[in-house]
């Protein structure tokens, strides 16, 4: 990493911005945690909050939103990772706000627990009383993210309000809130996806296996390969077939599609990437794909 | 490979977003998907050429109002650099927008229509490139095409605006004729302009020397959170206490002698600690954590320095303030926080001695108050000591936030001036 004009790679500035962003939270804020899908994402914020704050241990519990309706590779790689970091881990659940009547699960072919996680993070957020979220979320996934903070405000109802953000410059952060309202904090919001698998292969992290090419019973359905799965609702016009595919974001399987690919390397993943001519969301997300501004809309509710 | 931050400012009529578009597309940065959807909304709004400022309008309200509200960042790279774009709005909070995305930019991109010439606007985008110090400046002169690609009308421009930027503190300036359309002399240099002896515009983001542009000559290093290990069963860090932050001048290296601010007193640094293992040198952008030979009560906000190299510190501050709010104003006698490196006090308004025409760069000496992006000069006394440099020697300890005590909004920027 050193040279003699002192140069630094992109990794490294990324990197060092992202750590300077948590030691940051954890210096101003009383109650923050990171949210940890399993996602490729949030492993690598893992990574950093590790370098943030080592050699002490990461100084916030980790939170899972979990849908029921997510992979069991993820489910398991989030398990094991947090218990080989000594950090405790908050799993709330969707089922729960659905069984407490919180939420009511849609219905049909194209039922997805995926909006229902807005109402279950933002009742964790005020029963845990956490005033600073880390999510993983990146700059270049979605148009409406490009102009989210790094710092971003809610009020007390968890919403974003795009058209009133604060201002931020230079590296100084305003951490100011009311009882109630919190942040949510991207330390990765200028990295690129090409950024996250460069970091990961130079790092050596590893990454649940879903990420890299095996061999599944899918079917098609928009353009996009599902899962076969109990909690997926299949048409009898959408026959299963078996491919070579992996995953480029995870989420849930409902609305989570698989790319056809044999890449079975880290290396390999970056190859693909770097030809590739469709954006990750684009390619892998139906949640996104229902209006121009869903990704707004999401947000604006409080969604990650 | 490095990365390059570069804002662009003008408007939607000066071809901003065509060239952020050439930008992206040319680097395989707009995917197909984007460019489908993209297409579609043009198609059903029966605009007949693919508009690509819905590439970078993200927001509902922006793409209704066909306006760009906000900042923007996006992302590109070429083998040689990762690109960052803030691309500032032209017409709405310009000022708010273009100080913002300014703030943090190596080089700023300014896009000038050979047909209209440097008007009000590009000299106030000059400007404040110049107050918030970017080290790099490009006048694009676009839309060339237009004027039959002339030699003579590119000359009267860099002329005009020559004349105008010697005004201002820009230290490196760079003319390049150009048709983001076309796509002349954007990625490589065009046939259309024979006469036009320099780069094309990507070969000049590729190739800026920007790595003297940090200041590493004084060590400046703010103290932002201790670490202290408290796992019970891990004897080998019982006793570590050690300084993170993020190095903001200077080049650290173990051994060194430092001098810890407020105290006053020095020490030495017995080691320069990284997860991935202890380093030889640290210097900006690292963030590390810093360990010394003697035990001194150290904690956030405080900083490190070179005893024979230290920041003002200071409890009366000037600074040129760029105010940001809507609705309250900035008067002599506001109360205000103010966050600097890694530091928050209370400042106190004591005087506005000017508020500045960014127009004109007219000083109004009679002005009581300052407004949504209006930008004057101003004395602050702060509760506590701050450690500061100008902002013209360092980016880092010469800048400053104020948020309102009452709202907790961002309302204003500051830069401190004349630190002694």
């Amino acid at each position: 990493m050193l040279q003699r004009d002192y140069t630094t790679s992109q990794l490294d500035v990324l990197e060092a911005e992202a750590i300077h962003i948590m030691r940051e939270v954890a210096a101003e804020f009383e109650r923050p945690c990171l949210l940890f899908s399993g996602g490729k994402d949030s492993i690598v914020m893992l990574r950093l909050a590790e370098k943030a704050f080592w050699p002490a241990a990461i100084p916030f519990p980790l939170m899972h939103v979990d849908t029921g309706h997510n992979f069991k590779e993820v489910i398991e790689f989030r398990d094991r990772r947090s218990v080989e970091l000594g950090a405790r881990l908050i799993v709330a659940s969707v089922q729960d706000s659905i069984d407490q009547g919180r939420v009511v699960e849609e219905t049909g072919r194209r039922a997805s627990r995926n909006r229902l996680q807005t109402t279950t993070l933002l009742d964790a957020i005020e029963e845990h009383e956490f005033d600073a979220v880390f999510g993983g979320a990146r700059r270049d996934e979605e148009k409406a993210r490009a102009k989210e903070r790094v710092f971003s405000f809610r009020d007390d109802f968890g919403q974003w309000d795009p058209k009133n953000q604060r201002p931020e410059l230079w590296s100084l952060y305003n951490a100011r809130i009311r009882k109630g309202e919190h942040i949510r904090v991207f330390p990765l919001s200028n990295w690129t996806e090409l950024d996250v698998w460069d970091y990961i292969r130079r790092e050596g992290i590893e990454i649940p296996s879903i990420y890299f090419a095996h061999t599944r019973k899918v079917f098609e359905r928009d353009g996009m390969l599902l899962p076969d799965s109990e909690v997926v609702q299949r048409g009898d016009d959408e026959p299963l077939f078996e491919a070579v595919v992996r995953y480029r974001t995870v989420g849930d399987m409902t609305c989570t599609g698989a790319v056809q690919s044999p890449a079975a390397t880290v290396e390999e993943i970056i190859e693909e990437i770097a030809a590739t001519r469709i954006t990750e969301r684009g390619a892998t997300r139906a949640d996104d794909r229902s209006s121009e501004a869903a990704m707004e809309d999401r947000k604006r509710e409080g969604y990650f | 490979m490095d990365i390059l931050r570069f804002a662009t400012a003008g408007s939607v009529d000066d071809g901003k977003s065509t060239l952020i578009g050439r930008l992206l597309y040319d680097s395989k940065a707009i995917f197909e998907d984007q460019l489908e959807a993209v297409e579609r909304t043009s198609r059903d709004r029966g605009t007949e050429y693919t508009d690509l400022s819905l590439l970078t309008d993200g927001l509902r309200a922006e793409r209704e109002q066909g306006i760009t509200i906000d900042v923007a960042y996006r992302y590109f790279a070429t083998p040689r650099r990762k690109f960052i774009i803030a691309d500032t709005p032209g017409h709405i909070q310009y000022t708010r927008n273009m100080v913002t995305g300014a703030s943090t930019a190596d080089l700023a991109i300014i896009l000038i229509d050979a047909r209209k010439g440097v008007l009000e606007q590009s000299r106030r985008h000059a400007f404040l490139t110049s107050l918030l110090r970017v080290p790099h400046l490009v006048l694009a002169v676009n839309k060339m095409d237009l004027v039959d690609y002339s030699q003579e009308r590119f000359e009267e421009i860099r002329e005009e605006f020559t004349a105008f930027a010697s005004k201002l503190n820009v230290s490196d300036l760079t003319f390049i004729p150009i048709s983001a359309l076309n796509g002349d002399n954007v990625v490589s240099r065009s046939q259309n302009t024979p006469w036009y002896l320099g780069t094309s515009l990507l070969h000049h983001l590729e190739n800026v020397h920007i790595a003297s542009d940090r200041n590493l000559t004084d060590v400046r290093f703010p103290v932002q959170y201790v670490i202290r290990p408290q796992r019970a069963n891990d004897h080998a860090f019982h006793d570590y206490r050690g300084y993170a932050g993020q190095v903001a001048g200077g080049v650290l290296k173990p051994g060194d002698e430092v001098v810890h601010l407020p105290s006053g007193l020095t020490t030495r640094i017995a080691s320069i600690d990284t997860f991935d293992g202890p380093v030889e040198e640290a210097f900006p952008p690292m963030s590390v954590t810093l360990r010394f030979e003697d035990d001194i009560d150290i904690s956030r906000g405080d900083m490190i320095a070179r005893p024979n190299n230290q920041p003002h510190v200071a409890q009366e501050l000037e600074a040129m303030v760029c105010w940001m709010a809507d609705g309250i104003k900035l008067t002599p006698r506001s109360k205000l926080s103010i966050k600097h490196t890694t530091r928050t006090a209370r400042a106190l308004v004591r005087d506005l001695h000017y508020r500045l025409d960014v127009n004109t760069l007219h000083r109004d000496e009679e002005a009581t108050s300052l407004g949504l992006n209006e930008i004057g000069r101003v004395s602050l006394r702060i509760t506590q000591p701050l450690f500061v440099d100008d902002y013209a020697r360092n980016r880092q300890t010469g800048g400053f936030i104020l948020v309102d005590e009452a709202t907790n909004g961002t309302v204003g920027a500051g830069m401190v001036l004349d630190a002694s």
